[in-house]
């Protein structure tokens, strides 16, 4: 009794505080590295005031956001007002639980790992239409509803996707498709899977309601979609979600696609060594892609979205799933182990 | 059948690669932006920034009030008034300018037949409290003769185009 105790209290509660602080730091750098990359691709120069070459922005917009005050909507549901970006953090962080940093390094490594990140990912929805809804403001509930039918739309895609995952790995734990991906990049799930690694990161995109498709957002239409009424810390929380969630898109990516934390060369060297630096260095491509996004397309068309989602990705990935399993059962590529 | 090969090409996403590949190249262009305090660009020597009322080198001053510059300000920013001095000679006694005012179109120097009032080039100056954006003729003197060196060599830079 004292000893599961002592492991769920003292084990678990360190890993847990270690997620949760390392997403939170990530995060507030996160919001400095996006500044600074899309500046430079803008040729000017970012954030540079604040610490040697603005390092401490980040801390500064901290401060700023935990200082202003929340300003609660006439006639708003005042529960519902403050429960909403609660559950978009909440949802993003719970996420983190199954993502396996390193073989062995998981806080939890559940057999049915791909089906939870699938609930929590959409789990988020909630969260933007109580937002919207709960602003009591045209614009907020008009944003609130283009956000939750972009993201149903996208789920589908992405479930799609990770079907194809699924069907190549044999396996729902996060661990063990990493597991079947060993053996250098020739067997990493983005070669057999190529379709259905670009739609699925396309499709997190979406789901994070990040430029291209931040039509949720729209400045130049809706002020600022779901969370314009928001003010201050719950601003900073949905924030915090919103970036929560779009690095567990980049790890997931990493994860399923990319092969984890195994090494791109396969052999005894050192390089060639699994470990957890090349997880996030994978990791951090995909975020660097997020931005580089960003700074390159202009916005979609809600139609264009609604097309994207369901007449190209979708037919894409169910053609792609008979495919992958065709390859799988006769076993043709070199990418089996 | 091009319709087929279109939409078979779209799905390459050849597009997009070619737009992020020319933000990449923007990535490691060199940056334009001026660190605006550590680093400033060059002034013309036709700036005109904040005013100040020059003397000759004997230390009398050049303006001799005929209110030429009051007349000619646009906005009206110039009050001067004018009095007799006891060697004879005709002299403000007060001589003022309204920042707030002032357009900054530089007509007051124009008009100036002694060049006495000038515009320097400084632009980086604030008030602090209300009443002090009225510079009052001791106050334009001052900067007047604090900046001379700086004021001389601007109009001798410019002399050969009036």
């Amino acid at each position: 009794m004292i000893e599961t105790l002592n492991f769920l209290i003292f084990d678990n509660l360190i890993y847990i505080l270690a997620i949760v602080l390392g997403v939170i730091l990530t995060v507030a750098y996160l919001t400095y590295f996006e500044r600074k990359v899309i500046a430079f691709m803008h040729v000017r120069m970012g954030p540079n005031r604040v610490g040697p070459w603005g390092l401490l922005q980040p801390f500064a917009d901290v401060v700023k956001l935990l200082t202003k005050e929340i300003i609660f909507p006439k006639n708003a549901n005042k529960f519902l007002f403050l429960i909403a970006p609660i559950i978009t953090l909440a949802t993003a962080f719970a996420a983190w639980a199954v993502v396996p940093f390193a073989d062995g390094m998981v806080l939890a490594d559940i057999n049915a790992g791909l089906v939870y990140i699938l609930a929590m990912t959409s789990l988020g929805v909630y969260g933007v239409i109580i937002a919207g809804w709960a602003s009591n403001s045209k614009y907020a509930l008009l944003g609130a509803l283009r956000s939750a039918a972009q993201i149903v739309s996208y789920e589908i895609a992405m479930g799609f996707a990770l079907v194809g995952v699924l069907v190549a790995a044999g396996t729902l734990n996060l661990s063990d498709i990493v597991r079947a991906q060993e053996g250098g990049i020739v067997h990493w799930y983005m070669w057999p899977l190529l379709p259905l690694f670009v739609i699925y990161y396309i499709s997190g995109v979406a789901e994070t309601n990040r430029a291209p498709f931040d039509v949720a957002e729209g400045e130049s239409e809706i002020v600022a979609g779901f969370h314009v009424e928001y003010s201050g810390a719950a601003f900073a929380l949905f924030f915090l979600g919103e970036y929560a969630n779009m690095i567990i898109i980049s790890a997931l990516t990493a994860i399923m696609f990319l092969g984890g934390w195994y090494s791109p060369v396969s052999g005894d060297s050192w390089i060639a060594q699994p470990s957890i630096f090349w997880f996030l260095a994978k990791t951090s491509i995909f975020l660097y892609a997020f931005f580089w996004l960003r700074a390159t397309l202009p916005r979609f068309r809600y139609d264009q979205i609604m097309r994207l989602g369901w007449k190209v990705f979708i037919p894409i990935t169910i053609a792609w799933i008979m495919v992958v399993a065709v390859l799988k059962v006769y076993n043709i590529g070199p990418w089996w182990n | 059948m091009t319709k087929i090969f279109k939409y078979l090409k779209s799905l390459t996403l050849n597009e997009i690669r070619k737009g992020m590949v020319m933000t990449q190249k923007y990535f490691f262009k060199r940056k334009f932006t001026v660190r605006y305090p550590e680093e400033k660009t060059p002034k013309s020597p036709r700036f005109r920034g904040l005013h100040a009322l020059r003397r000759y080198p004997n230390g009398e001053e050049r303006c001799i009030a005929c209110k030429l510059c009051e007349a000619v300000c646009p906005a009206a920013a110039i009050t001067i008034d004018s009095d007799v001095r006891e060697d004879g000679s005709r002299r403000t006694t007060k001589y003022e300018i309204d920042l707030f005012k002032c357009i900054y179109c530089g007509f007051c120097e124009e008009s100036c037949p002694v060049d006495s009032i000038v515009e320097t080039d400084i632009h980086e100056y604030h008030f602090e409290s209300k009443g002090k954006n009225v510079m009052t003729k001791e106050q334009l003197l001052a900067v007047g003769d604090m900046y001379e060196e700086q004021i001389a060599e601007s109009k001798q830079q410019d002399a050969k185009y009036r």
